[in-house]
């Protein structure tokens, strides 16, 4: 944010960081194809920041994308980028925006260098400019003397950070990222969504950021919009997404005085009016408590708690309540056709917590 | 440049001058050249990519070989012309692409796909589409491109010719018109075999397959042409030797420049299309270019992202 300060910016930048502007607008967005609706009168408004865009695949997320930029008219509706009109102003919005594709788009035979300063021209970078845009927004991404090497011999991890690196270089105000975790290995996600993070954090760049994993999203975005079949299931900020009902889990050791501390805990917190779940049937979750914590006061009770037993704390961990909860709760009255959206990973969290609250 | 205001950090300005800086993020407010900058941006990469400029040594071996291939034998007519004080050059400069067909073809085969099937192999087209540029823009730099390449490989060997004739002190006044009348000549050919190129090569992500085609389309329609027209001339029948020729790219542009360029035709007889047929001829050549520029941008409407 402090760059933008710092410099001289079009009005539009100005807006996009004053607080609740909106930097996309959709309104009763529909797009119909001879046998598919992949959008169907969607509206919503994003502000600025790291907003996530969750759905399962073909939930109309790229359709989107691509009406967003302007190269797909949409059937019905209309939508705005940065203020400007999509339908109308597709090269001035794209001028503005960045887009890194899901999809590999990297021609092996040409160096990173080579490729993003190209890429920079193509967006109307003068080409001393793109040279020195490029140096620095492949250091940014994190890419260092393998920028010079044909991109050929790169690992998925290196390749995602060229895309992503052609999607800043000419320093946009909003980047659309398309499942930009795809096909990395955990370290790697992590790094990712660090880097999408520091998008908005240093770059002052908003972010709007596809996942079909919840889980990250969550960890990552200041929003998050929930589609599927076309339609907005839900948009909100990730803080109402999961403080209201944060679930607590404890672990404590036994004494001699307590043989078994975990049933000592719960008996103790039952008293002090405190319903308490077990860590449920998963192997080695039988010393683990689960509590729905209500506030501050919940933390400084379970402390007492044990405290006065005198067991010792071996964890006390927030565990958050999972957007795809979202996704069991509305799912639930919609027939349960949307239970394979958090595919592999969510799905494992939904059970998971199914199973924490099933007591 | 904007690039190099003040960062957001300024830099101590102590003596010490070997400490790095963590400079952070730097915006750019630079220029923003738009469109038609982008455009002539992927024009002037695609005609480098056309010679392997910037891209592996191994990709510059082909083109350049191509290239000097095409050069020498207009080098040795000239070497000879000189040499001999020929009164006029070995063959007319119109001729010179013609006899040269199988160059060209093999040329125009290599670079095609590598122009426009990389991208569409290795999905980078969806990167220039959300970039200003439109279809139409991405079509005609690639167009132009592929077009300007040929068009520097079919008359380089002229201006050679032509340069050669005057230090042989061949007649100036002629000299040029027959120059002149071959630059157009290879002009329209360049047109006409990049937009064919181009529309086959467009189809398959493939780049061997867009090879093969290209090669295929070239070659088996002017053996196809000429081995008809022959029949046709052995039957007495010069009327459809001339119709026969619009079939095919090679003798479209033979019959255009025999018929309003002055060249000797290398139809069987000798026999050019009258003018009347060379209107024909003309029209159909131009139908041809823009059928391929429509080609294109249909099909590119439909890869967009």
């Amino acid at each position: 944010m402090p760059r933008r300060l710092s410099g001289l910016t079009t009005g539009v930048v100005r807006v996009t960081n004053l607080g609740d502007v909106t930097v996309i607008a959709t309104e009763s967005l529909s797009k119909r194809f001879p046998r598919v609706t992949a959008l169907d009168r969607l509206s919503m408004d994003v502000g600025p920041g790291v907003t996530g865009l969750v759905g399962a695949n073909g939930a109309g997320k790229s359709t989107l994308i691509k009406i967003l930029l302007g190269l797909s008219p949409a059937t019905e509706g209309r939508a705005e980028v940065l203020g400007l009109d999509v339908a109308t102003e597709g090269a001035a919005i794209r001028e503005r925006v960045g887009y890194m594709p899901e999809h590999d788009c990297l021609p092996p035979d040409v160096s990173a260098t080579e490729f993003v300063v190209h890429m920079a021209r193509m967006s109307g970078l003068p080409p001393t400019a793109a040279r020195e845009r490029t140096a620095d927004t492949l250091r940014h991404v994190g890419l260092y003397e393998e920028r010079y090497r044909p991109m050929g011999g790169y690992s998925t991890g290196m390749k995602q950070r060229v895309k992503l690196a052609q999607a800043l270089v000419h320093d946009p105000d909003l980047v659309f990222l398309d499942e930009p975790t795809n096909g990395l290995d955990p370290v790697g996600r992590d790094e990712m969504l660090g880097l999408i993070r520091r998008i908005h954090t240093d770059f002052g760049i908003s972010v709007l950021v596809t996942s079909h994993l919840l889980g990250e999203l969550e960890r990552t975005c200041d929003h998050v919009v929930v589609v599927d079949g076309g339609k907005l299931l839900r948009s909100s900020s990730t803080t109402d997404f999961t403080q209201n009902t944060t679930t607590l889990a404890i672990e404590v050791t036994d004494t001699d005085e307590h043989p078994d501390g975990t049933h000592a805990v719960r008996e103790a917190l039952h008293a002090r009016g405190v319903s308490v779940q077990d860590g449920g049937g998963l192997p080695g979750s039988g010393h683990i408590l689960l509590l729905t914590a209500r506030g501050e006061e919940t933390y400084d009770l379970v402390r007492d708690v044990i405290a006065d037993l005198g067991l010792g704390l071996v964890r006390m961990e927030q565990r958050r309540h999972h957007i795809s909860e979202v996704f069991t709760n509305d799912t639930a009255t919609g027939a349960g056709t949307h239970t394979d959206t958090g595919a592999g990973h969510g799905n494992g969290e939904q059970r998971k917590e199914a199973v924490g609250h099933g007591g | 440049m904007a690039v190099e205001q003040p960062l957001r950090t300024p830099a101590p300005a102590s003596g010490d001058q070997t400490r790095i800086h963590n400079i952070g993020y730097r915006s750019y407010d630079g220029p923003r050249l738009g469109r038609s900058y982008a455009r002539l941006s992927l024009y002037s990469q695609s005609l480098r990519g056309a010679y392997g400029l910037g891209r592996s040594a191994k990709s510059k071996v082909l083109p350049m070989l191509l290239f000097v291939v095409m050069c020498i034998p207009a080098a040795i007519m000239v070497a000879v012309a000189v040499a001999t004080k020929a009164k006029e050059l070995p063959v007319d400069y119109t001729r010179y692409a013609i006899i040269m067909q199988a160059v060209i073809s093999l040329y125009i085969a290599s670079q095609a796909p590598q122009s426009v099937s990389r991208d569409l192999r290795f999905k980078t087209v969806p990167l220039y589409f959300s970039r200003p540029i439109e279809t139409a823009d991405y079509v005609r730099a690639k167009f132009a491109a592929l077009t300007s390449a040929l068009f520097i490989l079919t008359a380089t060997p002229l201006l050679v010719l032509y340069v050669g004739a005057l230090l042989a002190k061949l007649d100036f006044t002629d000299q040029t018109k027959g120059f002149a009348q071959g630059l157009v000549s290879v002009a329209l050919l360049s047109l006409l075999f990049g937009g064919i190129g181009l529309v086959i090569a467009a189809v398959t992500p493939r780049r061997g397959f867009g090879i093969a085609a290209v090669i295929a389309v070239l070659t088996i329609s002017y053996g196809a042409v000429s081995t008809l027209q022959a029949i046709a001339y052995v039957q007495d029948s010069s009327q459809a030797i001339a119709w026969i020729g619009l079939f095919s790219p090679v003798t479209l542009i033979d019959g255009v420049q025999s018929a309003f360029l002055g060249a000797s035709s290398t139809f069987p007889g000798g026999v050019g299309p009258s003018n009347g047929e060379g209107v024909v001829y003309v029209l159909i050549t131009l139908g041809l270019i823009a059928a391929c520029y429509g080609l294109l941008t249909r099909r590119y409407r439909k890869v967009g992202l």
